[in-house]
């Protein structure tokens, strides 16, 4: 029996985390003398405000759908993969090479190809954590997020020696030739008539973000493999009794996760920069370890979560840009906000449930 | 929701006004930081002291993402301000695509080279100046073995390196360089525990005079080098005080000199390249009180006839980047 409603579960828990968070950044922007309210103007404006800021919000969401339900996916099956980062930086290497080296007739069979492409490198970097977990006992934790840094040093290598064209400065690959630029929200709206600002990154890639939530949903609750998926994560020792292969589904999670993770370049790589750059994932493999707590693991906790981090993101910049609020509180604004919805959870879940159970015991 | 679309538009046309009242310049610092001792706070230094002499205002933003550097283009061209000043060579790409957009702003873009009417792009020969210090270091050098310590593996930081072996090698063909990269990530230029703990390898190598292109991590590197007894060499900005009697000088690359002239010039700046070098003094290195007991009559005279060398074309420092090879080892 569960011990509060499914509705105090994911709406109250959330919303009262993000209250105690807001709370707390309004006391620090009180102390050093900005008006909370107006800052919280800003951001809401500059990132819902204007067609532009929706661009940007929406842009850094569709990276963290990508990262959060790979983060998920994994978590089903009780891995925890770190390597979100390393994964998406590696995808971002292979869409690059397709885009690069084949030429492609439309920006659809560039799509096709770079998420392809993405996922494969992305799996393909996922594997080899997956495989030491399930066959050697490497904690999964520990060799994940080595792999981060192995990635790093890998695509800092091919930018630097390889992929670099000659008399570049900057450790990036070449502009990838036209058919392959995908086309923007404002593409993709002028025809049905709606005004979307021209310069904002957000692209086709939110339509695939959104496919790939739809798909998760499907392949977990929907499907035999998914079934396997989430007995292994619920206990070890009982899918095995079941006749469930932990080392295969464990590595068969870890394939999916990685690949949605590198799936993400599609949006950073190929939509937004259209050249691959050393730091184009930006932390996003990160974030989508707190999207995927904030939204429970589920496809459509891990949407509204990676709007609400896109949000924060965008709206950051804005402050950035219009007030005299530094930078690093800006991080730690944003940082309060992970540390209430993903870390502390407990601290509001237990009271909240509390409550729940002594309102029901006075039920007659 | 009327209340809030009429709070939204309330406030857009109060940013509107706001833009159009000032004509103000604006100033972008890269990922490394606004403070960093280096090479983003001399654009700072300059930007300040433009504000002392006019007393005028500037908008700036310290970037936290890709992202947002075509944004706060975007943004700061939008809200009228001009000229918009950036640091870094990293925005090479994004301005080609933005400064065709705003025709009426005009953009001066650091370390880097864009070809567009509205662009003026300031570019640095740090190799001379390296070749300055990598003599200054292989003089003042007791053991002859001297070190490099780069920020982040790229094109950029060898063509430090470059400079600076050359430098060596002018005064001293025997001497010994070791040459460390501090990373292969952005958090290179940001790493002073690392810089330090590559000096210490450095030390127990030989070296008795490292040269650190590191922005924020040099910090490390001149600390521990202040610490082991053995000289440094700062970058970009003038370290010689942060430990005085220690840093044998500076590599003065005049990003400051650069942002003042541009927000002086304003709205009228002259477009096109500028390279700024040894002949034009953009590039130097530094003596001042703190290391003019380190610096004999010998050694600056030495310095000084390279520098009038390289003025009038009698030396050519190799440029790494030219051809992404060096010379020397």
């Amino acid at each position: 029996m569960q011990k509060m409603p499914q509705w105090a579960d994911v709406i109250l828990v959330p919303l009262i985390s993000l209250i105690l968070a807001g709370a707390l950044s309004a006391l620090v922007i009180l102390a050093i003398g900005e008006s909370p309210y107006e800052a919280v103007k800003i951001m809401v404006q500059g990132a819902f405000g204007t067609t532009n800021g929706w661009g940007y919000t929406l842009y850094y969401a569709t990276s963290f759908i990508f990262t959060g339900l790979a983060v998920a996916v994994a978590f089903h099956a009780a891995m925890f993969n770190i390597g979100g980062e390393g994964q998406a930086m590696i995808g971002g290497l292979g869409a690059a090479l397709v885009c690069l080296f084949v030429p492609f007739p439309h920006w659809t069979f560039a799509l096709l190809g770079g998420f392809g492409a993405a996922m494969l490198f992305g799996a393909a970097w996922a594997f080899i954590p997956a495989y030491l977990q399930a066959k050697r006992g490497s904690h999964i934790v520990i060799t994940t997020i080595m792999f981060n840094f192995i990635a790093a040093a890998v695509l800092n290598y091919l930018l630097v020696n390889v992929l670099r064209p000659t008399g570049g400065m900057d450790p990036a690959t070449a502009k990838f030739p036209e058919p392959t630029h995908l086309p923007t929200l404002h593409d993709m709206l002028l025809p049905l008539g709606i005004q979307f600002s021209k310069s904002a990154p957000a692209n086709v890639s939110l339509i695939m973000a959104l496919l790939a939530c739809v798909f998760v949903w499907l392949l977990i609750w929907r499907t035999r493999l998914g079934y396997e998926i989430r007995a292994l994560g619920h206990s070890e020792s009982g899918a095995i009794y079941a006749g469930i292969s932990a080392p295969k589904v464990a590595i068969i999670s870890m394939l999916i996760s990685g690949a949605l993770a590198g799936g993400m370049a599609i949006n950073n790589v190929m939509g937004e920069a259209e050249r691959l750059v050393m730091n184009s994932v930006e932390g996003a493999g990160f974030i989508g370890i707190a999207v995927a707590l904030m939204g429970r693991n589920h496809p459509f906790g891990v949407l509204l979560a990676a709007i609400l981090f896109g949000f924060l993101y965008q709206g950051g910049a804005e402050l950035a840009l219009w007030t005299s609020i530094p930078s690093e509180l800006i991080v730690v604004i944003q940082a309060l906000v992970i540390l209430f919805t993903g870390a502390l959870d407990n601290m509001v879940r237990m009271p909240l449930e509390r409550l729940f159970l002594s309102l029901r015991r006075t039920e007659p | 929701m009327t209340f809030m679309k009429s709070l939204l538009s309330a406030a857009a046309a109060t940013a509107l006004c706001a833009g159009a009242a000032l004509a103000e310049p604006a100033l972008i610092f890269d990922l490394g930081g606004k403070f960093d001792k280096s090479f983003n706070e001399a654009a700072f230094t300059g930007a300040e002291r433009w504000v002392e002499e006019t007393g005028g205002s500037f908008r700036e933003i310290e970037l936290k993402s890709e992202a947002q550097r075509e944004q706060a283009l975007r943004r700061f061209a939008e809200n009228g301000n001009n000229p918009i000043v950036m640091t870094g060579f990293a925005f090479g790409n994004v301005l080609s695509e933005v400064a065709p957009d705003y025709p009426d702003t005009k953009f001066t873009l650091i370390d880097m080279v864009v070809d567009a009417p509205n662009v003026r792009s300031v570019v640095f020969n740090e190799h001379e100046g390296s070749y300055l210090v990598g003599m200054m270091a292989a003089k003042a050098s007791k053991s002859g073995t001297v070190g490099f310590i780069g920020g982040m593996d790229i094109p950029l930081i060898r063509k430090f390196a470059c400079g600076y072996v050359q430098g060596v090698k002018a005064v001293n063909p025997d001497a010994t360089v070791i040459q460390n990269m501090t990373g292969t990530t952005p958090a290179a230029w940001n790493d002073p525990v690392k810089g330090s703990e590559l000096t210490k390898a450095q030390i127990s190598q030989g070296a008795d005079v490292v040269y650190a292109a590191a922005g924020g991590t040099g910090v490390g590197v001149l600390q521990t080098a202040a610490d082991e007894g053995i000289l440094s060499i700062g970058v970009d900005s003038n370290q010689n005080y942060m430990h005085p009697g220690k840093v044998l000088t500076s590599m003065l690359k005049r990003v400051d000199n650069a942002v003042y002239d541009a927000m002086t010039a304003g709205t009228d700046i002259e477009t096109g390249i500028y390279v700024m070098g040894v002949a034009n003094g953009g590039i130097d290195y530094a003596l001042d009180e703190f290391n003019a007991p380190l610096v004999d009559d010998d050694m600056a005279a030495l310095v000084d006839g390279a520098k009038a060398e390289i003025s009038n074309g009698t030396i050519t420092v190799h440029d790494y980047m030219s051809d992404n090879t060096c010379p020397v080892e």
